[in-house]
């Protein structure tokens, strides 16, 4: 990969994610009910994986490294998935 | 350029060996990194389905220009910061040096907003503890989403803060260490994915408590 080429990607990738900044924002003020969450997290989510293919060079990382990365999210899924399980089962919420 | 001086300590068998050894302990920290702050993600989400009326009505507290300016300073820094780490790698010692410094300072331009934030919220009583007030909402269930905005936001300053020590030890190192040493740019490396890490926490963290309810 050349000098050029790569410096542009970063600074692409720096005005994609400023852009989807500026995109969260402004769907915050529309009212999009029960999907206004959800919306937010999808575009957080996207500003995430940008940062970490392109500014964490995962794109070019060996597999064991993009293995590592997806298990601390896998982890975080069964952490967050597994309680809600819990909660968003029950009627009646103790405290 | 000069070329590269490989320094491979004697367990590693060559130098991107070393490399990749680095970087994967990098990213096992990272990984429990993320279990640390996903606990208090975890927090947020139960409360938030709890009490959904106070936590919109206590969000609408916050200062929404203080979070989406310091989200495009965290953004800036994490391409000022990918720029330092292709330095490093190319080792242009005075750019490195100026895009680090300029990372710290993007870093403690954040951090000052922050703490103008949170003194604007002291002073309307938005602190949990005994004098908490606030309007429009049920202050018992408020409490707890300020209880987490201030915990969670602390430790992530508390990252940034260790980020800008960080930066400006290796902004000076820069200066005097041989660049042409790969070990000096491979902790550059690891630097950046500590400091881009952040930035992602902070990617969570802006609209989970600066977004919700806005629409209201």
């Amino acid at each position: 990969m050349n000098k050029p080429s790569a410096i542009q990607l970063y600074l692409r990738t720096a005005l994609i994610l400023m852009g989807l900044l500026v995109v969260t924002v402004a769907v915050a003020y529309i009212n999009l009910g029960s999907y206004s969450t959800p919306v937010a997290m999808l575009i957080s989510v996207i500003k995430a994986t940008l940062i970490i293919l392109v500014f964490m060079h995962v794109r070019h990382a060996a597999p064991l490294i993009t293995v590592v990365m997806l298990a601390g999210f896998f982890w975080l899924a069964i952490l967050l998935g597994l309680t809600l399980s819990d909660y968003l089962t029950r009627h009646v919420i103790p405290f | 350029m000069p070329p590269i001086e490989k320094l491979v300590a004697h367990q590693f068998d060559d130098a991107d060996q070393q490399r990749h050894a680095s970087s994967l302990g990098m990213w096992l920290f990272l990984a429990t990194e993320v279990l640390f702050f996903g606990g208090l993600f975890l927090a947020y989400t139960v409360y938030r389905y709890s009490y959904p009326e106070a936590f919109h009505a206590a969000s609408s507290h916050t200062l929404l220009w203080v979070g989406t300016l310091n989200t495009a300073i965290l953004l800036a820094s994490s391409f000022t910061m990918v720029l330092a780490v292709h330095a490093a790698e190319h080792a242009h010692r005075r750019t490195l040096f100026w895009l680090l410094i300029a990372t710290a300072a993007l870093g403690t331009g954040f951090l000052l907003f922050k703490a103008y934030e949170y003194a604007h919220e002291i002073s309307e009583g938005l602190f949990p503890g005994p004098q908490f007030r606030i309007e429009g909402a049920a202050p018992a269930q408020a409490r707890m989403f300020f209880y987490l905005y201030f915990v969670m936001t602390g430790l992530h300053a508390l990252h940034v803060t260790i980020g800008i020590v960080l930066l400006i030890y290796f902004a000076v190192r820069s200066l005097f260490v041989s660049l042409t040493r790969s070990t000096f740019s491979t902790a550059i490396d690891l630097l950046g994915l500590y400091w881009h890490f952040v930035d992602i926490v902070w990617v969570f963290l802006f609209p989970l408590i600066y977004l919700i309810g806005r629409h209201a």
